[in-house]
């Protein structure tokens, strides 16, 4: 399952020379300048996510809605 | 010709309380009072015209639950026209109705801002280490779910089961550039680690294909009949399949393609070829087929991937353009929206054929997706890490600093003092402008409002009713001179011929 994630998430950027062809420069240099950012926000996320996150996340239950 | 597409969103957010024990009822209640309250906008909803048991099909199921109408909670309509209250036990913000797309979007915004503000001014008052924190999401994680209903104004003469089966297609499809994305399955008879990942939080929801009901045996097409106008001329198209969007851009798209296949409907226009064969089932299917590469069946036999009935659908939208223009989805403050929404549809159809790249910065569950796989494949971890589900839900996380949508540099719509001016001034093409001018000019005078009408009290003889039936009316063009002529409400109330207008009283003047 998590390959089949994977392939689609890094199609695009990682395998950069098959998609080159397909897009404009300005879209690629966009998509650079995203994967700059994200690498960037890995770098520091630690320090954002609930220090807990499996208490977090088992704790977040809501009931009753709509 | 389609009407034109007054329409909205009622996002409820997630909530949560830290350091103390509370229902999500009192937490929610703390957060809308902390608002109304701050900025004395505590006019109270009136409740006369809901009727959510009444069913578009004009019959009522004796074994449907519909929705109650719960009165005792904290409830307020704000000087942007929009209503802020907790249901059952989420709060909600509704925005005031739009013309665009655009407005929508720019609403939406200015409801997130409602809520930071909320949580910054209830959590103040909060003892150190407790506090009160909102998610716009659509689901726990455990099998909970809480909605972002859209609401579109369409003609009582569209026959509601044709209308049905047409927009339930651009449903099933159009959650490949709306959904927000889900770490893990949440329906019924899976394993949650039965899907890694899936492109909506909602669609593992949907047990029927048409219903009453908004919280059991949710229904892709939900029934609600109460248009909160005119109803001889109007419905009001209750919208629950969706999820709430954290990108501007996929808000905009979610409305806008709805807004312009709702009039294709209404016209005609509308490929009737192209109608899902067992569309609970696939909904899940296509939310589950992140490649976007597996067909579906269509009633007359042919397959074909939710891309490909996307870009039919476009295809006919583009001629219905040509054909009849798009002045439905259009105003005069916005009068290329039409285009617009057609132009980006069309590219971001074209991205998603090749793998998305160029909507990374639009699409929610895209967005979600690059940052959950990036953060797995740094750390190395299982599938099942509760870390990944940990930045799902912050990805919708409302707390300054907190979000991880906010970092994924989502391209935006609307700048930052648009949204913070939208907390407080009404869109100006609808009856909202007429009821958020009312709430800012005389608040102290205004008894109550709803969707469709305003109670005055004016301090001698009865209360006074003013209806508002026409969700076109009420408009700045409309009302703007009264509001610079009138200084009491009851000046107000004599310019629009309703001195007569004790709360039964329906004569309307030519404003509304």
């Amino acid at each position: 399952m998590t390959e089949k994630i994977r392939k689609s998430v890094s199609t695009p950027e990682e395998s950069g020379a098959e998609v080159v062809e397909d897009i404009s420069v300005g879209k690629n240099a966009h998509a650079e300048n995203l994967k700059a950012d994200l690498d960037n926000l890995l770098d520091e996320i630690d320090s954002i996510l609930e220090t807990n996150a499996e208490d977090f996340v088992n704790s977040y239950v809501q009931k009753g809605g709509e | 010709m389609a009407l034109p597409k007054v329409c909205g969103i009622e996002t409820e957010y997630g909530v949560i309380s830290r350091g103390f024990d509370s229902s999500p009822i009192v937490a929610s209640s703390v957060l809308v009072n902390a608002y109304a309250g701050a900025f004395k906008q505590n006019i109270q909803w009136d409740f006369g015209d809901e009727t959510p048991d009444r069913d578009a099909r004009g019959f009522s199921l004796e074994d449907a639950f519909p929705p109650e109408v719960e009165t005792h909670m904290a409830n307020s309509v704000l000087t942007n026209g929009a209503r802020y209250y907790v249901d059952h036990a989420h709060p909600e913000v509704s925005t005031p109705e739009c013309r665009t797309a655009t407005e929508v979007v720019l609403y939406d915004r200015a409801g997130e801002e409602i809520i930071k503000e909320s949580m910054e001014r209830a959590n103040a008052l909060l003892p150190d280490l407790h506090e009160i924190i909102t998610y716009k999401n659509n689901s726990d994680g455990k099998g909970n779910s809480y909605g972002c209903h859209e609401n579109y104004l369409v003609s009582r003469e569209t026959p509601f089961g044709q209308l049905a089966t047409f927009i339930t297609t651009h449903f099933v499809t159009r959650q490949i550039y709306c959904g927000a994305g889900k770490v893990g399955s949440e329906f019924l008879t899976e394993k949650p680690d039965a899907v890694s990942y899936q492109i909506t939080q909602r669609a593992d929801f949907f047990e029927e294909e048409i219903g009453l009901e908004t919280t059991i045996r949710r229904p892709i097409i939900n029934t609600r009949d109460e248009p909160h106008c005119d109803p001889d001329k109007y419905r009001r198209l209750h919208v629950i399949v969706g999820d709430a969007n954290m990108s501007e851009y996929a808000t905009y798209l979610k409305v806008g393609t709805t807004s312009i296949v709702l009039a294709m409907i209404e016209d005609g226009a509308y490929p009737a070829h192209l109608i899902i064969d067992n569309p609970v089932s696939t909904i899940r299917a296509v939310s589950r087929d992140i490649d976007m590469s597996k067909a579906i069946r269509l009633t007359n036999g042919t397959l074909k991937t939710p891309l490909e009935i996307q870009f039919l659908i476009l295809e006919a939208a583009e001629n219905y353009y040509q054909q009849s223009g798009l002045d439905c989805v259009s105003s005069d403050d916005f009068p290329r929206e039409g285009e617009n929404i057609l132009a980006l549809w069309r590219e971001t159809l074209s991205n998603l054929s090749h793998g998305g790249v160029g909507s990374f910065d639009t699409i929610d569950w895209l967005a979600k997706m690059r940052l959950i796989n990036a953060y797995q494949e740094k750390n190395d971890l299982s599938p099942n890490d509760a870390r990944l589900k940990a930045l799902d839900l912050q990805y919708h996380d409302m707390r300054a600093g907190k979000n991880l949508a906010e970092r994924m540099n989502l391209r935006k719509l609307v700048t930052q003092g648009d949204a913070d001016t939208a907390r407080t001034e009404p869109p100006h093409s609808t009856r909202a402008f007429f009821r958020g001018m009312c709430l800012q000019k005389w608040p102290e005078f205004v008894v109550s409002a709803n969707w469709d009408c305003l109670i005055f009290d004016v301090g001698e003889g009865p209360l006074r009713r003013i209806p508002m039936m026409e969700p076109l009316r009420g408009t700045r063009t409309l009302t703007e001179n009264l509001f610079s002529s009138c200084s009491t409400p009851m000046e107000l109330i004599l310019a629009l011929g309703l001195e007569h207008s004790e709360l039964t009283s329906f004569k309307v003047s030519d404003a509304f």
